[in-house]
């Protein structure tokens, strides 16, 4: 069910089709591993099979004698081009092959390129490595003792305060002092400790690279998995010392991404020097098990979480400490000013006076990463610590969850509002979307069945138990406002350049880069929307370096928001030249001129005499003639072409409200997510059913992290979900038919009222689904993944810790 | 991209050809039949075999029919036809709720009875369920053809009595007129291997008399898949929630399940006893006791 959908009337927006499905439907998609360069060699990683290791030697000359072998890479081999280690998105350096020592288990060593890619697995085999062992450092609450082993001595004891030898960061936000002022006079304060386990975003393409050296012109072309190609093109630039106007990163289809792309990893490198080495293209494509092993993970968010509020229920503050397993490396791809992402929208969408967070991170023999999967940079575990405190506080003082939260919702007349950690929300109606949940849902009818079943399963010891769980999120995306937010110095602004050709159709290029989300449809709505043009006749190109604007990348629910916003800016730019255009050819004053937008057809938009009847000129017109002979006055330019780079005022602030419920078979602690309601405000909606289908995918991620997915480790740091046997995604079985409705509540702030929606669902719903559960089974808190293991032992009331490996 | 080892191939026309190549490749050569299982561990390079031996044109392996009184099943059956097959369903509906939960429609279509009982990995549906049906395989080789009681096929994790030079060609099942069985699983999702899983078939004689019961545990140690000492238990008891209970305990405690990801210990032994309870629950009422 889909409720009414407001926002803006007129051609362009709407549920239409997605252009580029006629190509991905039939199987015609062009993804890295398609691409096939005349006399490609392939690549292959060498990975460490031990957590942590002295490599005491590399031996590569069998590897180097098998036949079809072109080139070995190691460490030695790159720190002689002072490439053995790599500058991370983080103040930190990162190893591309080992030098001295192993850091995680399937870190990268050495790289084979040979001629096709059975030699290069078979190669790997030949390469000697000696190892010496080192005890790893796997619990990260371990890993700030005294006796710990250090992971980075490589940073020279620069690490931490106090020798603390893994230690990344420590981070604080709010104010402490209000904070206790408010737990002081509480009537009630509610703690809990909940871990936001490690996850991986498991794109279904894995990441992947054709690099192709051309020694005559000295150009690097990097065909690549690359969510945010104009970063990484400088990259490129920085760590191989290749000058950044000869490199040319093409994206292009791209199987998935989820915050997976947007880091630069050793593999690409190595790609690349080998295709330096041999002078031919090489290809290198990660599998799946190395995916799960070496890229960005998400989350591993340790939190320690208290919430008090008044005699009446009101909730007053809120104070967190965080320990953040960031792994090896420092790598987490976000904002360089925000160590701990935008973890500090933590208050939610409640009206809290005070709150006060600190965060700690700490190195770990893991991979790197944590900032991935549709998170948000980090408003993902925010909304988890919130949801899940709510629903403690509710618990501990005998209210009705729905209750609380109702009473405790900013309402729409303090918008824009201050957050007690200094966000800015731009726009929102949280009630109503509460509300809309809850009555489709029938929330008092769920709560009658879910007593009935209580009653009926202490009566016979048999049957299901029934919960209901719900969260209310607070997004906050669109990064960002170049003076606040950069990725390695580089502000997030995003360019976007429109021309409409001489018969009336267009070309939008763009700096972002779709992995699924159909930027080549949306996009053109936008045009379509400014200027009148049929959606079809607007071509958007996106993922090449020399046919794009420079901008930052498609992560972080940031296109519509960034993007989005530069490509209607640069449409009514090319809309007011061609007023200027028309007012010529109609000879009249420019203002006398006014726009109709049309109905979408070939014609486009027209500009009109006001008050003369009948006297108009289409956009496709103005088109031709803004191409030929027409003298037009100084300071108008002819073609009708406009560019533009749009740095956002404020991120904007998506939200809902979710209600799941389900089944729980206590004999078992198996879990049936039996519905699940998602009323979602992003704003304005360009395209309605690519927006559902982002949410659609972000639930089923919800249900995913909520109940199964987990990357963990045993105490040597083995990592024990390299597969997608251990670690599980969900199915359509697990997955309930989504019951949606939207609210729109336009971003003040975007040229078009949108806000971002890509991560919404990722984010909002994984606490309702834990909160159903935990509701089901009368539990306070037991930490997901919720598979039946975990439930079970829940109810005997001895909760798994999901970040070791069971024993 | 993982890739497998060099390897050789052929595709055998007749068992007799199956039999020549393994007996003159040795050990280094492996059947495939469905292949997944054993391409998944090529590809991961955990097995390096020679020389595949594909049996997929062996039409006459494949096939679920009723003969002297046993249900055959050919070992190139496919998982998909035999929860196809109404004739296994009306005998023995175990085998119908057992394939419903095995990986998904993708995997069920390619992967095969033989296949999957060669296999022998604990966590393996079909051999809890074998085992409880008291199924006798069929193996052919170069001395010809000789049968093995199913629960004595299994020699441990992924070793059974199917000697190297060897093919499973057929597994019979003695029908068992009035006997109901059932399989019941618990994964942590659909399409995932067992945390564990309990199969029952039971016969029943006036009043509710258990005569014979065959029970099969899958992914709790047990080697032969098999709860011998519930099946002890209940033999002559009347089939009822009480007898149920202490048989199901006395799975729990016989097992020896070891901790992974799927669960701890206590949680699979748990489950041994709840699930071998549910299993004879559905297998009870699905039997007739011949009186009615
Ligand atoms: C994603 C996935 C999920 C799965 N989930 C489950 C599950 O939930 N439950 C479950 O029980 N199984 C599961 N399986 C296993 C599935 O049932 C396999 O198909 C089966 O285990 C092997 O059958 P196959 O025909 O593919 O065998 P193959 O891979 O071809 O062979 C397996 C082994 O048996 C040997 N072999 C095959 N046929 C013969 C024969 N006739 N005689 C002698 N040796 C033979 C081979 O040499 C090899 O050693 C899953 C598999 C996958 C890929």
């Amino acid at each position: 069910m889909t409720g009414t959908v407001g926002g803006c009337a007129g051609p362009g927006f709407g549920s239409v089709p997605r252009k580029e499905d006629g190509r991905f439907v039939r199987g015609r998609g062009r993804f890295v591993d398609d691409i096939a360069l005349p006399g490609m060699l392939h690549g292959a990683v060498l990975r460490s099979p031990y957590a942590h290791a002295r490599i005491v030697s590399v031996d590569t000359t069998a590897a180097e004698s098998h036949p079809k072998v072109r080139a070995v890479i190691t460490g030695e081999t790159l720190a002689a081009r002072d490439m053995a280690w790599m500058p991370t998105f983080s103040h930190d350096v990162a190893a591309v092959l080992a030098t001295d020592k192993v850091r995680y288990q399937g870190q990268e060593v050495a790289f084979v390129v040979a001629e096709d890619r059975y030699a290069a697995r078979d190669a790997l085999a030949l390469i000697e490595v000696e190892y010496e062992p080192l005890a790893p450092v796997v619990d990260a609450r371990r890993s700030l003792d005294a006796d710990a082993p250090v992971i980075r001595d490589d940073l020279d004891g620069r690490t931490g305060p106090d020798g603390r030898g893994n230690h990344v960061f420590d981070w604080e936000t709010g104010d402490e002092a209000a904070t206790g002022v408010q737990f002081a006079r509480a009537a009630h304060v509610s703690a809990c400790d909940l871990v936001y386990p490690r996850v991986h975003p498991a794109p279904l393409e894995t990441c992947g690279t054709v690099a192709d050296y051309d020694r005559i012109s000295g150009k690097l072309t990097v065909h690549a998995t690359a969510q945010a190609p104009h970063a990484h093109r400088m990259l490129y630039s920085r760590i191989a010392g290749i000058p950044e106007h000869h490199i040319r990163i093409i994206a292009p289809d791209i199987g998935g991404g989820f915050g997976n792309k947007v880091g630069m990893y050793p593999g690409y490198l190595c790609a690349v020097v080998g295709s330096i080495m041999t002078g031919a293209p090489v290809k290198w494509v990660e599998d799946r098990s190395e995916n799960l092993m070496s890229t960005s993970f998400a989350r591993d968010f340790h939190m320690h979480g208290e919430i008090a509020a008044d005699a009446d229920g009101r909730i007053l503050a809120i104070r967190v400490s965080v320990l953040a397993d960031h792994g090896a490396f420092n790598a987490t791809a976000q904002p360089s000013k925000f160590p701990a992402g935008f973890f500090g929208v933590f208050t939610g969408s409640y009206d809290i006076a005070a709150a006060h967070c600190r965060v700690t991170g700490v190195y770990t023999n893991k991979a790197p990463g944590g900032v991935a999967y549709a998170c948000s940079f980090r408003v993902t575990e925010a909304v988890y610590l919130v949801e899940r405190l709510v629903d403690v506080l509710a618990r501990d003082t005998g209210r009705d969850p729905a209750e609380l939260r109702m009473a405790n919702l900013l309402t729409p007349d303090r918008f824009p509002f201050r957050s007690a950690t200094g966000w800015e929300y731009d726009s929102g109606d949280y009630p109503r979307a509460l509300r809309t949940a809850l009555e489709m849902a029938d929330y008092p009818a769920l709560r009658a069945e879910q007593k009935e079943r209580r009653a009926a399963y202490e009566r016979t010891g048999a049957g299901t138990l029934t919960g209901i769980g719900m969260s209310v999120f607070t997004e906050a995306v669109g990064a960002g406002p170049r003076r606040l937010m950069d990725i390695m110095g580089l502000g997030m602004a995003d360019g976007a350049e429109l021309r409409v050709h001489p018969t009336g159709t267009a070309v939008l290029r763009l700096s972002c880069m779709s992995q699924g989300q159909g930027h080549e449809t949306t996009f053109a709505q936008i045009v379509s929307h400014e200027l009148g043009l049929p959606i079809d006749a607007v071509q958007v190109v996106q993922g090449d370096t020399d046919n794009t604007p420079f901008g930052l990348g498609t992560y972080g629910s940031r296109s519509t928001p960034v993007s989005g916003a530069a490509a209607s800016v640069a449409a009514s730019k090319v809309r007011e030249q061609a007023r200027q255009v028309a007012a010529v050819l109609l000879e009249v004053a420019a203002d006398d001129l006014r726009w109709d937008v049309g109905t979408g057809t070939a014609d486009g938009g027209n500009f009109a005499v006001a008050g003369v009847p009948g006297i108009s000129v289409t956009l496709r017109e103005i088109a031709l003639a803004a191409h030929g002979g027409l003298d037009l006055p100084d300071g108008v330019d002819g073609q009708l072409t406009a560019s533009t780079v749009y740095n956002p005022p404020n991120l904007t602030f998506p939200f809902g409200a979710y209600v799941c419920v389900v089944d729980v078979d206590p004999g078992t602690g198996e879990v049936d997510v039996r519905r699940f309601v998602a009323v979602d405000d992003c704003g304005v909606r360009i395209n309605p059913m690519i927006v559902e289908g982002q949410i659609h995918g972000g639930l089923a991620d919800g249900v995913g992290m909520a109940l199964m997915e987990l990357v963990a480790f045993d105490d040597d740091g083995n990592h024990l979900s390299a597969s997608f046997m251990d670690y599980l995604l969900p199915t359509a079985m697990e997955c309930p038919a989504w019951e949606l409705a939207a609210t729109v509540t336009p971003s003040p702030h975007h040229p078009l009222g949108a806000k971002g929606v890509g991560e919404s669902a990722t984010v909002g719903s994984p606490p309702a689904v834990v909160n159903a559960v935990l509701d089901a089974i009368n539990v306070r808190h037991a930490d997901m993944p919720l598979t039946p293991a975990h439930v079970w032992r829940a109810l005997q009331g001895r909760p798994i810790r999901p970040d070791i490996a069971i024993r | 991209m993982q890739v497998p080892a060099f390897f050789e191939y052929q595709r055998a026309t007749s068992v007799e050809h199956v039999v020549a190549l393994l007996e003159r490749f040795g050990p280094e050569a492996r059947i495939v039949a469905g292949g997944h299982s054993l391409i998944p561990m090529m590809k991961l390079r955990l097995a390096q075999p020679e020389l595949l031996v594909d049996v997929n044109d062996l039409h006459e392996l494949s096939g679920v029919s009723v003969v002297d009184g046993q249900l055959r099943i050919g070992a190139l059956t496919r998982h998909a036809e035999l929860l196809a097959s109404a004739v296994a369903g009306e005998h023995f509906p175990i085998l119908h709720d057992a394939e419903r939960v095995i990986a998904d429609p993708v995997v069920r279509n390619r992967g095969t009875v033989g296949g999957s009982v060669c296999q022998a990995d604990p966590s393996e549906d079909l051999s809890g369920v074998f085992t409880a049906l008291r199924t006798v395989a069929v193996v052919r080789g170069p001395d010809g053809e000789r049968t093995v009681p199913m629960r004595e096929f299994f020699r441990g994790p992924y070793e059974t009595a199917v000697a190297p030079a060897e093919i499973l060609v057929e597994l019979r099942v003695p029908l068992r007129p009035g006997a109901g069985s059932a399989y019941v699983k618990v994964d942590r999702r659909a399409g995932d291997w067992a945390v564990a899983a309990a199969g029952a078939v039971v016969s029943l004689g006036p009043g509710r008399v258990v005569t014979e019961v065959g029970i099969g545990l899958t992914a709790v140690g047990d080697a032969d898949f098999t709860a011998v000492e519930a099946e002890d238990l209940l033999r002559g008891e009347v089939a009822d929630e009480d007898a149920f209970a202490a048989a199901g305990a006395a799975a729990s405690a016989h097992c020896r399940p070891v901790a992974d990801q799927r669960g701890p210990v206590d949680y699979k032994r748990h489950l041994a006893g709840e699930l071998t309870v549910r299993a004879l629950r559905a297998a009870a009422a699905r039997a007739h006791d011949g009186t009615t």
